[in-house]
């Protein structure tokens, strides 16, 4: 772990009108890290997800990125160009609806070797060998690559649209709610193999789930959010095991112990 | 603090209550003012009554429970103190992957991870090859007389003494300078036991400081060079 | 017929709108391979038959311009017949269907075989201007798409052509690159066509009524094929000539001649056929009939 953080938030807002979508978040994220935002839906993870990832615009506050040049820039002061150059090379975005993620009507190997083409690659061969590379590393088998992603599981998506955002080594990637939606065994498959390639390439992460078991398996770190607020943050294993606020208390007395 | 030696661990007037927000805000106090060092080649033994607050302290000292008020000084490979009580999480991870050491009561198992990736874990977050990692972790479970069967299942499916003998190897596979045991043989049997208080031994005269529950008094008398009574610092009794 | 209608302006159009129309092509020609939008007027024929292109030619007609229409390389077809007949009408200028002596050439998804000169205007018939609507339906999307160069998409089309196919089988409105900037929609001509875009001496202007977009390739600038470097782009090739007049470097028409089966390939450009059999050039199928 470095000590320069990779991305920094400072009084994040969001307001929809009178309505708050997150109010007043800070926090920093260093290279290598994973970050689980939990709370309850409605809580404004989400919305705290998608104003640090660019998606949406915050009411006010900060975010900044250091950039792979090593210089930190204030994201709002990106252009667009610019700013879509970023998402689409060194970060990542894996959707909670795979089909939000993927192209549902083009084949698996196009969808990995979108980004690539996108950044110049020509070379039909090299983008099959590493989309072959890619599917193999997501255990989708290699006969699968010319199917349509319709044609998948909600699993094997999943794992598809994980592939498709780490083909470029993004050094951060963003996650909204990547196993809701699964069965438990499918949910512990894609779980197992995203903390593998996490550790393996060394990913920084932000994890937007409800799932305290995911939050504990994957992340160091952890925010819980409510009304839009962060109630309590710190080391995962220690919000889990020694719940300060009310409603972290809550959420851990909520799950069935295993 | 009966040795001389510079402490490798020193916790100075801890104190740690819960506050149960769900239970009408009940405030249960646990510790008052813990105080003592740990230093190299030791092993400490928290004693006292069950339920006194022995594996709160070590869960304290690994980062996993807060700390209401006082110090937790950790010394560092640069021979500088860190105080983990304050809380930071950065600084809890880099305690743990370098210093800390924790053998918990049950081993929270990782699905589809098996027994020996689980063990080899700690070494490869060090950055040790994984072939060297996978032999260190297949070397240990061995000497824990882990069939070799079980070596790649993942441990859900395991005994409590299986699972025990892989949660032990996974603490004691790193060359961490502070090894925290709670309980590491309560689940097994009385030839799996000598070996963990091998494995003990060598640990200590290796420079190890070792702070550690055994309710075994057999196991006590034979490992601990001193004990220490946490009926001294429980809240209750200082409460009543 | 011949004469022009006395109550209808010069080729249809009112002044203003040619003028917006004038507009909008300088636009297209200063920004090659941009689609620059503009206020398509309602044609006294239905989308599909070349609003776009027919509201190019008359913004751009003068009295002494002459007129060529082709569909599909002929000049014979209801679609060009119609067309021609209309500047008859409206603008009452000469027409032909030669195309060394036209000025203007309207087309419908050919590019005439004789090679076009410098002084020449070709305007194409389109009906889908966007070529990255295949993958991206929303035009707000693509616009910025354009606007930032991100055309990593066109080649994920043809990445599915190839894992599909085994090679590119796109065969028309073939995308193309104008002057290493914009992406461009070819309209729908046979891949065969592309390369005689590339530097091409006439204007190239193109017409999208129902989309209401023009966009231009000015004369002599680049205009490349995309393709992959281990699937380069190539044209179409026939295995046999023409079998009216013997050509075997043009594109060719599957022309049905009975109930039987019987089939023929000609040339898809009628007067580049019929200009080379005036030079004595022939085919298979004359000397069939010559021995029958």
């Amino acid at each position: 772990m470095s000590d320069a953080p990779l991305l920094s938030v400072r009084d994040l807002s969001k307001r929809y009108g009178a309505r708050v979508g997150c109010e007043d978040i800070s926090f920093d994220l260093w290279p290598g890290e994973v970050l689980a935002i939990v709370g309850e839906s409605g809580s404004g993870k989400t919305t705290l997800l998608n104003c640090v990832s660019t998606r949406l615009q915050p009411s006010s506050g900060a975010v900044s990125y250091r950039m792979r040049d090593g210089v930190l820039r204030d994201l709002a002061e990106l252009g667009e160009a610019e700013r879509r150059f970023l998402m689409r090379t060194d970060w990542g975005f894996v959707h909670q609806n795979p089909a939000d993620g993927l192209r549902m009507r083009v084949s698996a190997g196009a969808n990995v070797g979108e980004r690539l083409m996108a950044i110049g690659e020509r070379h039909y061969g090299r983008l099959r060998e590493t989309a072959t590379d890619w599917l193999g590393r997501v255990e989708i088998a290699e006969d699968r690559i010319d199917d349509r992603p319709v044609a998948f599981s909600g699993g094997m998506r999943q794992r598809l649209q994980v592939a498709r955002n780490l083909v470029t080594k993004p050094r951060l990637v963003f996650m909204d709610e990547p196993t809701g939606g699964l069965d438990v065994s499918v949910q512990a498959r894609l779980l197992d193999l995203l903390r593998s390639l996490v550790s393996e390439l060394g990913l920084s992460v932000i994890i937007v789930t409800h799932d305290l078991a995911v939050a504990r398996l994957l992340s160091q770190r952890m925010i819980v959010m409510k009304g839009g607020r962060v109630v309590e943050s710190g080391l995962t294993d220690r919000v889990l095991d020694d719940p300060h606020h009310a409603y972290t208390q809550l959420l851990v007395a909520s799950i069935p112990e295993s | 603090m009966s040795s001389s030696a510079k402490p490798l661990l020193s916790v100075r007037g801890v104190q740690k209550s819960f506050t149960m927000h769900l239970r009408g805000e009940t405030r249960l106090d646990v510790v008052d003012d813990v105080s003592f060092d740990l230093a190299p080649g030791e092993c400490v033994v928290l004693g006292g009554p069950s339920g006194v607050g022995k594996s709160s302290i070590l869960r304290m000292i690994y980062g996993n429970y807060a700390v209401d008020d006082g110090e937790i000084l950790v010394r560092e490979g640069d021979g500088g103190f860190a105080d983990l009580a304050g809380g930071d999480p950065r600084l809890v991870i880099r305690l743990r992957r370098d210093v800390i050491g924790y053998v918990s009561q049950f081993l929270r198992a990782v699905p589809r991870v098996g027994a020996l990736d689980v063990v080899a874990e700690p070494l490869l977050s060090r950055g040790i090859d994984r072939d060297e990692a996978r032999e260190r972790a297949r070397a240990l479970l061995r000497r824990l007389n882990l069939p070799e069967a079980l070596h790649e299942l993942p441990p859900a499916t395991f005994s409590g003494g299986e699972k025990q003998r892989v949660n032990i190897a996974r603490g004691f596979i790193t060359d961490h300078p502070i090894l925290l045991l709670d309980e590491p043989t309560a689940s097994l049997d009385a030839e799996n036991r000598d070996i963990v208080c091998e494995m003990i031994e060598a640990k200590t005269s290796a420079g190890t400081a070792i702070l550690g529950i055994f309710h075994d008094e057999v196991v006590r008398e034979r490992i601990a060079t001193r004990t220490i009574d946490v009926t001294a610092f429980s809240a209750r009794r200082a409460a009543a | 017929m011949s004469a022009t209608t006395p109550t209808y302006a010069f080729a249809y159009l009112d002044e203003q709108t040619k003028r917006m129309i004038r507009r909008a092509i300088l636009k297209a020609i200063t920004i090659p391979g941009y689609q620059v939008p503009f206020a398509s007027r309602e044609m006294p024929m239905p989308y599909g038959w070349g609003t776009g292109g027919v509201q190019v030619t008359a913004s751009i007609i003068g009295p002494n311009d002459v007129l060529k229409v082709i569909d599909q390389g002929a000049d014979d077809t209801t679609n060009a017949v119609s067309i021609r007949a209309f500047f008859e009408r409206t603008a009452g200028v000469a027409t032909t269907t030669r195309t060394t002596e036209a000025t203007i050439v309207q087309t419908r998804h050919r590019v005439p075989e004789t090679p076009l000169a410098e002084g020449q205007t070709i305007v194409f018939q389109v009906p889908i201007p966007e070529p990255l609507r295949f993958l991206e339906p929303r035009e707000t999307e693509t616009r910025v798409m354009h606007a930032l160069e991100e055309y990593g998409l066109m080649h994920v089309k043809l990445y599915e052509d190839i894992a599909r196919h085994g090679h590119i089988a796109t065969t028309y409105a073939y995308p193309v690159k104008v002057e290493g900037r914009y992406v461009m929609d070819p309209s729908p001509i046979p891949k065969f066509d592309n390369p005689k875009m590339h530097r091409s001496p006439a204007l190239q202007l193109f017409g999208a009524g129902r989309e209401k977009r023009i966009y231009a390739v000015p004369p002599y600038t680049e205009v490349v094929s995309l393709d992959f470097e281990d699937h380069p782009f190539r044209i179409q090739s026939f295995d046999r000539p023409c079998a009216l007049c013997g050509a075997d470097d043009v594109y060719l028409d599957e022309v049905v001649t009975d109930d039987r089966g019987g089939r023929m390939f000609v040339c898809s450009d009628t007067d580049h056929c019929e200009d080379r059999r005036a030079k004595g050039f022939t085919g298979e199928q004359v000397h069939q009939e010559a021995a029958e």
